[in-house]
């Protein structure tokens, strides 16, 4: 079961990775999200998840059975939150960049790569 | 109860000055004033805490949620972390004045007061904390808050150079989060005592090499090394100049903090650990390409933002050879050049900021004529230039002398020839930015005299500059006690 969740999460990491690499913005964006998903599924792996009983101490133990490991999943639920965070800028970014070059090629967006350049002239600082 | 009050206090005052700025945002003067005394009561509590835990008191440590150590989430004002909070604070302070000058309305408007504020809690959350996924979120959210200060100006180069910036810092990310959790999966801990203990008692598996190259490359990223360099000079070149100064100062440090932390610390790479074994060798040749190819790379432009962004990368470099030696000394160097290279980096930047207001231009071959418009800035700005350089007696030649000479004196001369030569492209790169700012005669317009408040950030910098250079020992003994303390983490419990 293990090694089948394993290979699961190696998988979507594969594809997220392979959108990444793509000159569309927008799969790089849906790529990014994805793989916030695949690394996810892998934490859930790395706390063990073959139990499934709530971590709670029943009223007469003084310790903790079989139970689930509470940690992974506070650490899953930060990650969502931050992924979730950090896509909303990245789609904001992508959002811009189509506003002022209408277009979601990566080779189309490179106003950076001039700036700098001696041939460049920018507006003033305030 | 002091104790916690005094350690988590550079995190929580930048934060709660933050959500002031928010509150008040609609006054400009308000959030200005706010954004001053909070970098100076933060420059304040750092040095309270420092005195504090070096005045013979055990390690102030916070535990939160009132757990047993090493189960949740822990402060502790251990070396390096305890010096790096009271640098970011003294760079936090001297950027504040700074921006008097060059962050108008508009950008406070645009927020620069708040997402600095956030930015410096964040960077002095992931100095302090003991907890891996703890260290994670501080980066991530120190991520948030360069995004947002690096589009303060919404001009479609920095949408496009933050597009660059956040895709690779997120792959980045990833790989911290698929580290960290594969460390938990193998040590069942996230405290990094208690997980360089378990790590240590165990041999080396297939999991945990995979956790540490994750980490590595996570990290590595973050810091600018060889092959991950490209994003930084891609994008730091477009945002405001204060947020970028502080950029160059803290982001990249705060990946190699990490980096020393997990590989000193949790793998004991210089304690005689075995965690970490195979991957010292690639730390050599990481360093070695970063250093050659991005002092090459600052030769190539004449864009001062750009010039200077890539010898950030190649300072980082220069750090990487103190944890490639894997001796004490070796990091006690690394820390030592970390410290000298946030001041400087940051000046440098500042510096470029104040040439662009006089002569009009970032372009080097634009510039000139500042040592005789304004030789008093001519001369506060060849202290960090000539630093950067290694020229004696000031803080960079003490920090490439240590550097080397560990480097020598570990057996691993080769990386300390790389290390020569990059040095050597340094002082050809700065020096042809001093002399072409300051005494080739400027083309056209007319050179304008530089405002004070940039002047006054300056010089605090390059005061510091100045006192490291002029004693080293204080700082070296830190540095030393720094990598005592992190040996101590993997020796057992920390």
């Amino acid at each position: 079961m293990t090694l089948l969740y394993g290979f699961v999460g190696a998988g979507i990491f594969a594809c997220a990775l392979y959108m990444i690499l793509s000159r569309n913005l927008v799969r790089m964006l849906l790529g990014f999200s994805m793989l916030a998903t695949g690394v996810n599924l892998l934490l859930f792996l790395a706390g063990r998840i073959e139990s499934r009983q709530p971590p709670i101490i029943a009223d007469s133990a003084r310790a903790l059975g079989e139970a689930a490991d509470p940690i992974t999943q506070a650490m899953i639920l930060t990650a969502i939150v931050i992924g979730f965070a950090l896509t909303v800028m990245l789609a904001v970014l992508v959002l811009r960049a189509w506003r002022h070059a209408h277009s979601i090629d990566s080779r189309n967006v490179d106003s950076a790569e001039s700036l700098g350049t001696p041939q460049e002239r920018e507006p003033a600082d305030d | 109860m002091t104790e916690t009050v005094l350690l988590t206090a550079p995190v929580i005052l930048p934060f709660v000055a933050a959500a002031l700025v928010l509150i008040l945002r609609a006054r400009l003067a308000v959030t200005r004033a706010i954004g001053l005394i909070a970098n100076g009561a933060l420059l304040v509590a750092s040095l309270l805490l420092f005195f504090y835990a070096n005045g013979g008191h055990l390690v102030p440590l916070a535990v939160f949620g009132g757990w047993p150590q090493g189960i949740s989430i822990s402060f502790s004002a251990t070396m390096p972390g305890l010096m790096l909070v009271v640098v970011t604070a003294l760079l936090a302070l001297a950027a504040s004045i700074y921006a008097l000058v060059d962050v108008g309305p508009r950008r406070r408007r645009a927020g620069y007061d708040a997402l600095m504020l956030a930015m410096t809690g964040a960077v002095n959350g992931a100095f302090l904390t003991d907890d891996l996924f703890n260290l994670y979120v501080w980066f991530e959210l120190a991520l948030i808050a360069a995004l947002g200060l690096l589009t303060l100006d919404r001009r479609p180069a920095q949408i496009d150079g933050a597009i660059r910036y956040a895709s690779f810092s997120m792959l980045a990310a990833t790989f911290i989060l698929l580290g960290v959790g594969m460390i938990y999966g193998i040590t069942g801990t996230l405290d990094v005592g208690r997980a360089a203990a378990t790590l240590a008692s165990q041999p080396p598996t297939f999991a945990s090499a995979t956790a540490a190259a994750l980490l590595l490359g996570g990290f590595a990223l973050k810091a600018g090394l060889f092959p991950f360099h490209l994003w930084l000079p891609a994008s730091y070149h477009t945002g405001p100049i204060t947020a970028v100064a502080v950029f160059a100062g803290l982001l990249t440090k705060m990946g190699f903090y990490a980096l020393l932390l997990i590989f000193a610390g949790m793998f004991g790479v210089g304690a005689g650990g075995i965690g970490a074994t195979q991957l010292v060798p690639v730390f050599g040749w990481i360093a070695a390409a970063t250093i050659l190819i991005c002092c090459a790379g600052a030769l190539a432009h004449t864009d001062m933002r750009r010039m200077l962004a890539y010898h950030i990368v190649a300072q980082v470099g220069y750090m990487t050879i103190g944890l490639a030696l894997a001796t004490r000394e070796g990091i006690a160097a690394a820390v030592f050049y970390m410290v000298h290279s946030i001041v400087v980096q940051a000046n440098l930047f500042f510096g470029a900021g104040l040439i662009r207001r006089a002569s009009g231009s970032w372009d080097l071959t634009r510039a000139g004529g500042m040592a005789r418009t304004n030789p008093l800035f001519a001369l506060v700005l060849a202290v960090p230039v000539l630093s950067l350089a290694g020229i004696p007696p000031l803080s960079g030649f003490w920090a490439k002398f240590i550097i080397i000479r560990e480097s020598f004196d570990a057996d691993m001369a080769w990386i300390g020839v790389v290390a020569l030569i990059g040095g050597l492209l340094t002082i050809v790169s700065m020096s042809s930015f001093w002399s072409d700012a300051c005494w080739k005669e400027p083309r056209g317009k007319p050179v304008r005299r530089v405002p004070l408040a940039g002047l006054i950030a300056m010089t605090i910098l390059s005061g510091a500059t100045l006192a490291i250079g002029l004693m080293p020992q204080g700082l070296w003994t830190l540095s030393l006690l720094s990598s005592r303390a992190l040996a101590s983490i993997a020796g057992g419990g920390g």
